[in-house]
């Protein structure tokens, strides 16, 4: 199933017409997660424990969001999102602050829940993946890079004992992770507070791609470093995506970022998506003057 | 004025009788710290006041039941006296903690019970051997030093936990985004608040003997008793303390951890009064 994509949308109020292209087209594999929510089914108390699923391979959309909605402290910050995002290529999600892009990122491994709607992972909702192991397959890099105690080596190896793949050589498969992050295996009995920021950022990558995920969710990365770390983080993640075949999502303030490394781009506001497309169209032909005064702070 | 220091070899056989007289003059020492109160602006003077009469009404009323009890040497009266002290007890440790939750007051209850009841069974049956079983001359002050502990521990255990959580937000979310249990990513704070809660503990068993004598075996060695029978009833009563403190702070923390975390492991904190 071929995914299109439209540049811009008719307005903040409205709901993304390609979106709702793209809805029709995965009527049948959306129909059965939305009346799912629909009901008010909720997650069951063995839900930690659910048997695993087979993942689903040769699959366009990573993830496929259907009318969802997310509330937090009785604001919503996520509204009536629908969206593609194929596997393989860097999304970013842009915004002002507020916009919900960091809620609709949480909502992709289940950190948080929707309210309602449908979130399909390889076609399949959710909650259909007992959480532990979607989370593993769906990585998150964290805003501010969270060392858990220990050396490099025991944030690694922690990973490792939570996701790992049975039979891989746990030395040889920490030392892959680390040339991933480009990082020094020098670094392997460092404390984390003996480590730089940027340092910390590419462990807790490397921390992320321990468990051999297919998508890496990374919720502004760059943010606490200096522009030249940022670039070579961002130039790391290219890398990843294109050798890994891993599919990113990126939570970004900085648009320059968004427009040199994604190959998508997801513009919100409030909460809805206002414009989404492939990077180069979104940045180069969207006419709504908001929007545009929005992309052209960036540049 | 009653003069108590006697000497080890007379004390079992001297009670000094301590009058109402004699406690008008104890009453002067707590003038003195109303007057330093007073002195110095605190705005104590009140509740130290209060706090002093309370003190006279509860123990006169606590010291009548105690006879009572004694006096009619009933089981059930026993068994009613101790869940009134757990009761009080468990409201007591919960009722430090803000916007406390129904389900918080059940499991240091439930915690407290579990740990006091163990330990007044172990102690009561293979140490002091107490005859008949309800012997409320033992049970009752025994089970009052493990309740006043266990109290303690299973306020600052909850407290500690849930300002762990709190700060560790980001580590559990860290731990929980890579597939982690949630008994792997809140392992830290429940080891940190298990830390809290057992600290007070050690360090008394450190110090007891050195820089404080303990009240029970100060009130055993003024009622009369050997000094060499009180100490061994004070390990007794140190060694009972540090092991109902231990088993109230392991299930208030990893019972209490669990309703931070949905079934979906995702952490909740709306719940426990605090921003998420």
């Amino acid at each position: 199933m071929r995914l299109k994509y439209i540049v811009e949308l008719k307005g903040v109020l409205k709901l993304p017409i390609l979106s709702k292209v793209c809805a029709v087209e995965r009527c049948g594999l959306i129909k059965e997660e939305t009346s799912h929510m629909a009901s008010g089914a909720q997650p069951y108390d063995g839900e930690a424990t659910r048997p695993p699923l087979p993942m689903p391979t040769n699959l366009t959309s990573a993830f496929t969001l259907k009318e969802v909605r997310q509330v937090k402290a009785g604001i919503t910050v996520v509204d009536v999102v629908e969206l593609d995002i194929p596997t393989g290529e860097i999304i970013a999600l842009v915004g002002p602050s507020g916009a919900g892009k960091t809620s609709l990122l949480r909502l992709l491994n289940r950190l948080d829940d929707p309210v309602s709607g449908a979130i399909l992972y390889r076609a399949r909702g959710l909650t259909q993946y007992p959480v532990q192991e979607l989370r593993r397959k769906v990585g998150f890099v964290f805003q501010t890079p969270v060392m858990f105690p220990g050396t490099v080596r025991d944030n690694l190896s922690m990973a490792l004992t939570l996701g790992g793949e049975p039979g891989t050589d746990p030395d040889e498969r920490m030392a892959a992770a680390l040339a991933l992050a480009e990082l020094d295996c020098a670094l392997y009995d460092r404390e984390g507070d003996q480590l730089s920021g940027g340092q910390k950022q590419r462990v807790n990558i490397a921390r992320a791609l321990m468990t051999s995920p297919d998508v890496l969710l990374m919720d502004e990365p760059t943010s606490a470093l200096d522009p030249e770390t940022a670039e070579r983080l961002m130039e790391t993640t290219r890398r990843l995506s294109r050798e890994q075949h891993l599919t990113v999502v990126m939570v970004t303030h900085r648009l320059s970022e968004a427009r040199r490394t994604s190959d998508r781009t997801v513009v919100l506001e409030r909460g809805r998506v206002v414009a989404c497309g492939s990077t180069v169209d979104v940045f180069g032909s969207t006419t709504n003057p908001r929007i545009r005064a929005f992309l052209d702070t960036g540049t | 004025m009653p003069h108590f220091v006697q000497s080890a070899a007379t004390a079992s056989r001297s009670i000094v009788d301590v009058s109402w007289f004699d406690l008008a003059w104890a009453f002067g020492l707590i003038l003195i710290a109303i007057g330093i109160a007073r002195w110095q602006g605190l705005g104590l003077a009140q509740s130290m006041f209060i706090g002093a009469i309370r003190t006279i009404v509860q123990l006169m009323l606590v010291g009548y039941v105690l006879v009572y009890i004694f006096a009619l040497d009933r089981w059930y009266l026993v068994v009613a006296a101790l869940l009134c002290m757990l009761i009080v007890a468990t409201k007591a440790a919960v009722g430090r903690q803000h916007g406390v939750s129904r389900r918080l007051l059940m499991i240091t209850g439930v915690a407290m019970l579990l740990a006091s009841g163990f330990t007044l069974l172990y102690i009561s049956t293979l140490v002091v051997r107490v005859a008949p079983w309800y012997n409320p001359q033992y049970l009752i002050p025994l089970f009052g030093m493990i309740v006043g502990s266990t109290m303690n521990a299973a306020a600052i255990a909850a407290e500690r936990l849930a300002s762990e959580v709190v700060a560790r937000q980001a580590e559990i979310e860290a731990y929980l985004a890579l597939g982690a249990t949630y008994q792997q990513a809140s392992q830290q704070s429940v080891r940190q608040a298990l830390r809290a809660a057992l600290i007070p503990t050690v360090n008394g068993l450190m110090v007891v003997g050195i820089v404080t004598l303990p009240g029970m075996m100060t009130g055993q060695i003024l009622a009369g008793s050997s000094p060499l029978m009180a100490i061994r009833y004070q390990i007794v009563v140190a060694f009972m303390q540090a092991g109902a403190v231990a088993i109230t702070t392991a299930i208030v923390t990893l019972w209490y951890r669990r309703t931070f975390f949905t079934p979906a492991l995702q952490l909740k904190l709306q719940t426990h009064g605090a921003a998420a």
